[in-house]
């Protein structure tokens, strides 16, 4: 399989603080890969680089295409989805709206209809809510809608900031039972930045652990899950 | 902000005081209307370093100020028209009046910052005139017509005509204020009222009373652009409430970010450059039209306009100020790098 | 009676050139956090495009619709040009510009077309139109015209997916371009059709107050205080704002007519109008700055 995304030697900088050194790895098409890493290692910073949405150096390439310095918007056009931090709902617009945006650069009406369909299929909770406004959903509904939002774009790659963060146990592991399927049935390549390491661990098949700023051990996640230090420092056993 | 070299403050004082004294030798350079010109900007520069106290130093914008300057000038003329007061006389209950207006305004403005500061300023700005034409006020104030006065006489017999002794009256006055207004910010109060503008949250937790220092530099600096106001209703000898109008504000704002917003020295700088402009805009028209061929009346705020928009982008910092970055950054490369920073840095916060 | 519904009447169709000036500055506000001070002026030069088209011969709607369309370039255009570059710059240099831009469309616009009064047309048939005693045929034309603007805006809004987009990029500029919105563009675009409602406001509130370089100075604070009655930020409660402002200004007038008939004394009239919008602005920023359907927005430290 080709490498649907490889970043090599990249770097981040917030102001004059620099906090990604040199990160590289290399996503497979149709794989789940994880970025595991303490607080401040960088992860988040990984994926907002990518969708150069801080100020970057090193090479981002997207199918075979240098993404490095793209525009963000244009960057999602070539169908990557984010699912960042802290959700990014659109507070004051309805949930049919927020999934409506998420369609914006779609051209083909019928396909985000079925699109739309597909996606409630997944979180039928969404459709319950599709005019309520997206501020007043529960934090697991408004993870299921950022999920959504970023599947109505179709596509290739999803980026997903830590999807578990702040839910219940049960709702984290309905949303990554869709995780796989979404996977599995449509083909997304998924980067998946988690705290959760057990549970990322087991959805990726491979895995990369970052701290401050680099990547100091990567491979299958079965391997990496069997890691002493891994397990000593992000398993805690 | 750059503190001026002690040393150059006290020879252009002194050439201040000298220029007046060579009008018999060259009367053509020195003439009595340049010298009342020179007195308006020096009022100019007083009532911008007034609002550079309270923009510049604590950090609330006003666009009002015009409003102030008209209550410091209707003050003085009233009591010189009603109570036949001396001109002198008037001044400082200008400067109390406008202190207690200034003070109370700035109590509501202390819920707010920022744009919204700068809307309710705006608003106080466009409905002065009104204010002034109001029916219940026209016996003070004359109304539309405004208040005809006299120009102030020489004193003490003293050896001057009308606009020398005005240019060294306005003078004196400016530099007592300056130097007022220097102590000020050199004591703990200006660095209260500076942390306030800086760091509103520390200085707030720091136990300085961030209520009482906001309002009460609002009455100083009310109080300072309403002393220029009540010099310019001697200088010009007339008040009506239209000369008061946002115009003014707009004068005042490109004084302040000419000169530099948070600077003294600055702010004289201001209020010349803007008395300039408005002095030249007639002379500027005149060219446009006849020697560039354009059918255009190009007047005075096409010019702040531009002015002020230009500025943003190049020198945030005013003449005076950047100046003074490129000086130090001649000097020492790197420092400007640095002091840039530091400025965002107060920007931001 | 027949007075006093006259003066709801008028203050209506003032209301509706308040609420147009005022949904114009809401608009700004919500996608950059900005007070446009200068947007009176912009819908006044405007006018001015208007009245220069006609004065050579154009028909009012030509001059209109011409004019609208210049408004929304020149909003584009200075939101590209101008406002793009100083993204992050401090409030205070902010303000600055738009003064800036203020005090430039004003000087331009007496440069141009000097500051004579003019004489503006009214577009609406004065026969048949109105309803007799109590709203005149130009009065209603402006509150019906601008009702249809405000429709527009409305279905635009609410309905269309650039519309959308365009809510989007003002609630949530990073996770708008996390879809794929242009967001820079939005602004800009933002912008345009914050100018063209101006436009809108300008070339009908022209036959009432006259052409003149400083028509707006008024209206434009009258809008201020219409936004912050309606709560700023919230695009309805502006246009609910405006036409409240504009009934509560005639109000005022009317019973301040009424008192001085009666008593004889006089307290407020017409040349009280500019002191009564300073009264509910600070009344409003200090009291209720959320308004009266403002959300009440917790300020980050």
């Amino acid at each position: 399989m080709a490498a649907l995304l490889e970043v090599k030697a990249l770097k981040a900088f917030y102001g004059q603080t620099q906090s990604l050194y040199d990160v590289g790895f290399a996503i497979e098409d149709g794989g789940i890969t994880t970025l595991l890493g303490a607080n401040g290692a960088g992860k988040t910073t990984t994926l907002r680089a990518i969708c150069n949405m801080v100020r970057t150096e090193g090479s981002v390439r997207f199918d075979g295409k240098d993404i490095t310095g793209m525009p963000t918007e244009e960057i999602v056009r070539l169908r990557i989805g984010h699912v960042p931090e802290g959700r990014g709902t659109f507070t004051t617009l309805t949930v049919g709206e927020n999934l409506r945006i998420a369609a914006y650069t779609r051209k083909d009406k019928q396909g985000v209809r079925d699109e739309l369909d597909r996606v409630f299929s997944y979180f039928p909770r969404l459709k319950e809510r599709v005019q309520q406004q997206a501020g007043t959903l529960s934090g697991g509904e408004q993870q299921m809608l950022a999920i959504a939002r970023a599947l109505m774009l179709k596509p290739r790659l999803m980026l997903l900031d830590e999807p578990s963060f702040g839910l219940a146990p049960l709702i984290v592991v309905e949303i990554f039972r869709i995780l796989r399927l979404i996977n599995e049935e449509e083909g997304v390549s998924i980067l998946l930045v988690e705290q959760n390491a057990a549970l990322a661990l087991d959805l990726a098949d491979t895995a990369y652990v970052l701290e401050t700023g680099r990547v100091v051990m990567w491979g299958p996640s079965a391997v990496v899950k069997n890691d002493e230090n891994v397990r000593k420092s992000y398993l805690g056993y | 902000m750059p503190a001026f070299p002690k040393k150059w403050l006290w020879i252009l004082l002194a050439l201040a005081f000298l220029v007046p004294l060579l009008q018999p030798l060259l009367p053509d350079v020195v003439s009595n209307y340049r010298l009342f010109l020179v007195s308006t900007m020096i009022i100019a520069a007083i009532a911008v370093l007034g609002l550079n106290l309270l923009t510049g130093f604590n950090g609330q914008i006003s666009l009002g100020h015009s409003a102030f300057y008209a209550v410091g000038a209707y003050t003085a003329a009233i009591l010189m028209d009603k109570l036949d007061m001396p001109y002198y006389a008037t001044l400082p209950i200008a400067a109390v009046m406008c202190f207690i207006v200034g003070y109370l305004f700035g109590l509501p403005a202390l819920k707010l910052e920022g744009h919204y500061l700068a809307l309710a300023t705006f608003a106080l700005a466009l409905s002065v005139p009104q204010i002034l034409k109001y029916k219940w006020l026209e016996d003070l104030t004359g109304g539309v017509q405004g208040i005809v006065l006299s120009k102030p006489d020489v004193p003490f017999g003293l050896p001057l005509n009308e606009d020398q002794w005005l240019y060294y009256y306005c003078l004196v006055v400016m530099v007592l204020l300056y130097w007022a207004a220097a102590n000020i910010l050199n004591s703990r109060s200006g660095r209260a009222m500076m942390a306030i503008r800086d760091q509103y949250m520390a200085a707030d937790t720091m136990g300085i009373d961030t209520a009482l220092y906001k309002t009460v530099t609002f009455g100083i600096s009310a109080a300072y652009t309403g002393i220029a106001g009540a010099l310019s209703a001697s200088a010009i000898a007339f008040v009506a409430p239209d000369s008061f109008n946002f115009f003014l504000s707009i004068k005042f704002l490109i004084g302040l970010v000419v000169g530099g917003v948070g600077s003294l020295a600055g702010s004289v700088v201001g209020g010349i450059f803007y008395v300039l402009v408005d002095n030249s805009a007639q002379a500027l028209s005149t060219f446009v039209k006849n020697d560039l061929g354009l059918q255009f009346d190009l007047s005075a705020y096409t010019v702040f306009g531009i002015i002020l928009i230009v500025l943003m982008y190049l020198m945030p910092m005013g003449i005076v100020g950047g100046v003074y970055y490129l000086v130090r950054s001649m000097r020492s490369p790197g420092a400007k790098a640095r002091e840039q920073a530091a400025l965002k840095q107060r920007a931001s916060s | 009676m027949e007075q006093f519904l006259q003066q709801i009447a008028s203050g209506l169709a003032n209301g509706a050139i308040y609420a147009c000036v005022a949904l114009a500055l809401v608009m700004i506000y919500v996608s950059t956090d900005h007070i446009n001070f200068a947007q009176g002026e912009l819908a006044m030069f405007s006018t001015y495009i208007s009245w220069q088209l006609m004065s050579w011969g154009a028909e009012f709607w030509v001059a209109f619709a011409v004019a609208v369309v210049f408004s929304f370039v020149m909003g584009v255009t200075i939101e590209r040009v101008i406002l793009r570059p100083l993204h992050n710059a401090p409030v205070l240099s902010i303000v600055v510009v738009f003064i800036g831009l203020l005090a430039i469309c004003n000087s331009m616009a007496g440069a141009i077309w000097s500051y004579l009064i003019k004489e503006y047309p009214s577009p609406f048939p004065k026969s048949s139109f109105g309803i007799a005693g109590v709203i005149g045929p130009h009065q209603l034309g402006v509150v019906l015209v601008t009702l249809v603007v405000l429709g527009l805006l409305f279905v635009f809004f609410r309905y269309t997916s650039l519309g959308l987009a365009m809510r989007a990029a003002a609630q949530n500029p990073q996770m708008a371009r996390l879809v794929g919105v242009r967001v820079d563009w939005m602004l800009a675009l933002g912008w345009g059709l914050a100018a063209s409602v101006g436009a809108v406001a300008g070339t009908m509130v022209a036959h009432i107050v006259y052409l003149d370089p400083n028509m707006m100075g008024g209206i434009l604070l009258y809008a201020f205080a219409s936004a912050l009655v309606g709560g700023i930020g919230n695009p309805g409660g502006a246009v609910i704002g405006g036409f409240i402002v504009g009934v509560l200004e005639n109000m005022v007038a009317y019973a301040g007519n009424q008192i001085e008939k009666i008593t004889g004394v006089y307290i407020i009239g017409n040349g009280e109008k500019l002191t009564v919008a300073l009264i509910i602005v600070i009344f409003v920023l200090t009291v209720k700055p959320a308004g009266l359907f403002g959300r009440v927005v917790v300020k980050r430290v």
